[in-house]
């Protein structure tokens, strides 16, 4: 895969936690460790939804987060791509017919790269990083927007 | 015609200084980042990634929350920046004087270190946001612990300048220019004036708001606080008005206590041209806007972890009072003549 055109290899990054069992979330920081050192490409975990380029979200919705994930959704300004990190979120994983949860995420909001496994590796969420950069620098070839705000 | 050319200079001046610091302040932000990173035994991100940050976030959406005040919101950024540019004016950089120095300018220099305070503080209130109020708070609680000792610091050395050469103008970065301070004192003074620069360094870490002071941006505890509401155009011009501070709180810290320049030392042994002398004083000159950087940022960021906001209050109204209040009895008897 060749990056020539990247979204500066400037990526903000805001977690989110929609019931995950934690599993994936330390991943996540495994990835931003010293050993993967996601900060290399200019990966930066920022702690306000109003920084972000990108939402990483974790778990299967519970009834408690739907309406919280929409809101952070529309709290991060535009252009903007969201990751679901984790089996469980990609699809229910175990958790699938649990009378408490919403469903995937992208029953909510809605997802651009999805990254399986349970919880997958560190090197599975920088590759997901890559594709980041590859969807907003398409967004921001047709004016940046990508359904409001 | 000579008042037209000196308003035109001043001008382009200027400009010219604007776009020095901010570039330059974004590299000192990446060298910051990268000496950070080495010293968690990472890669770390490359010199030019506060370059890349800015450029993206420019590109951005400026949101503007539904409950903020407009007008304050958006004017605050610029507010921020604009002071900071103004202190450069007053500074001397390597071997070029201030642009607008003269007799007193060290006053009208420490009342324009506040206004960024403030205008962040007033950002924070007007965003609407719980989370930057509180920030807004913590912001105030900072400023009001490191005045003092910042005050006691400048005052007394301009005091003890002015009483060895009262023929100079008082209280300006000139005098301090031409008489180094280390040079003007005796052995107590000069351990007095070297409490007062770990002072002011530590002063300099809460200025700027880093980690081990960073209650108002505390990202885990109340996510980027007084920044919470910020996005898009409006947070780069904090981001710029941030590089910008390292160096010119960097400049105060040199003109005070290390006005050296390489370019006399250099014309000793052979002669150099003028614009060799100036190239070289302000390349010297970002040589200690580095090292002073990294001393009063990066170490202490990446070493300590935060302090709580009574501890910050005590360190700066406790211990570095304390200091300074000997500091400045140290130089008073060298004043006096007792050794
Ligand atoms: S995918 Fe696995 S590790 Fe991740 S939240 Fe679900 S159960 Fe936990």
């Amino acid at each position: 895969m060749k990056i020539k055109k990247v979204f500066d290899k400037s990526l903000w990054v805001f977690h989110v936690n929609t019931g995950s069992c934690n599993g994936c979330d330390i991943e996540i920081l495994a990835a931003l460790t010293p050993r993967y050192d996601a900060e290399r490409f200019g990966v930066h975990l920022v702690g306000t939804p109003r920084h972000a380029d990108v939402l990483l979200v974790t778990g299967p919705v519970t009834r408690d987060m739907e309406e919280k994930l929409k809101r952070i959704y529309e709290q991060t300004p535009a252009p903007k791509v969201v990751i679901a990190v984790g089996t469980c979120g990609v699809s229910g994983g175990v958790f699938y017919e649990s009378y408490n949860l919403v469903g995937p995420i992208d029953r909510v909001i809605p997802v651009d790269i999805y990254v399986p496994g349970c919880p997958p590796r560190p090197e599975a969420i920088i590759d997901a990083f890559v594709k980041a950069w590859l969807k907003l620098e398409k967004l921001r070839g047709e004016g940046g927007d990508d359904g409001g705000s | 015609m000579n008042e037209i050319f000196e308003i035109f200079s001043a001008v382009v001046g200027t400009f010219v200084l604007g776009a020095f610091s901010i570039l330059f302040g974004l590299s000192v932000k990446g060298i910051d980042r990268k000496i950070s990173a080495r010293m968690q035994w990472r890669i770390g991100s490359p010199l030019r990634q506060p370059f890349r940050d800015v450029r993206k976030l420019l590109l951005k959406e400026s949101v503007l929350p539904k409950n903020a005040v407009s007008w304050i919101y958006n004017s605050s950024p610029v507010i921020s920046l604009a002071s900071l540019l103004t202190i450069l004016l007053f500074i001397p950089i390597g071997s070029i004087p201030a642009l607008l120095g003269g007799s007193g300018d060290i006053i009208v220099v420490l009342y324009l270190l506040i206004i960024p305070s403030i205008a962040i503080i007033i950002g924070g209130y007007s965003s609407g946001s719980p989370f930057s109020s509180v920030g807004a708070q913590r912001e105030m609680v900072l400023l009001i612990s490191y005045e003092l000792p910042l005050a006691m610091v400048i005052f007394t050395l301009a005091w003890r300048l002015n009483i060895l050469y009262p023929s100079y103008s008082a209280l300006s970065f000139e005098t301090f220019q031409k008489f180094p301070i280390w040079n003007s004192v005796s052995f107590l003074g000069f351990i007095g004036a070297g409490i007062f620069l770990i002072v002011i360094l530590l002063v300099t870490t809460a200025e700027l708001a880093k980690v081990p002071f960073d209650i108002p941006e505390a990202e885990t505890e109340i996510a980027e606080g007084v920044y919470v509401e910020y996005s898009g155009r409006n947070y780069a011009m904090f981001y710029l008005a941030d590089a910008v501070k390292i160096v010119v709180l960097s400049a105060i810290i040199i003109a005070i206590f290390f006005p050296y320049n390489l370019s006399p030392l250099l014309s000793q042994y052979y002669p150099v041209a003028p614009w060799l002398g100036y190239t070289i004083d302000i390349l010297f000159f970002m040589f200690k806007t580095i090292i002073i950087a990294i001393i009063a940022m990066t170490f202490l960021r990446t070493s300590l972890a935060r302090l709580k906001i009574d501890q910050i209050v005590k360190v700066y109204w406790f211990h570095l009072f304390t200091a300074s209040l000997i500091a400045m009895i140290l130089i008073a008897l060298d004043t006096m003549g007792v050794f």
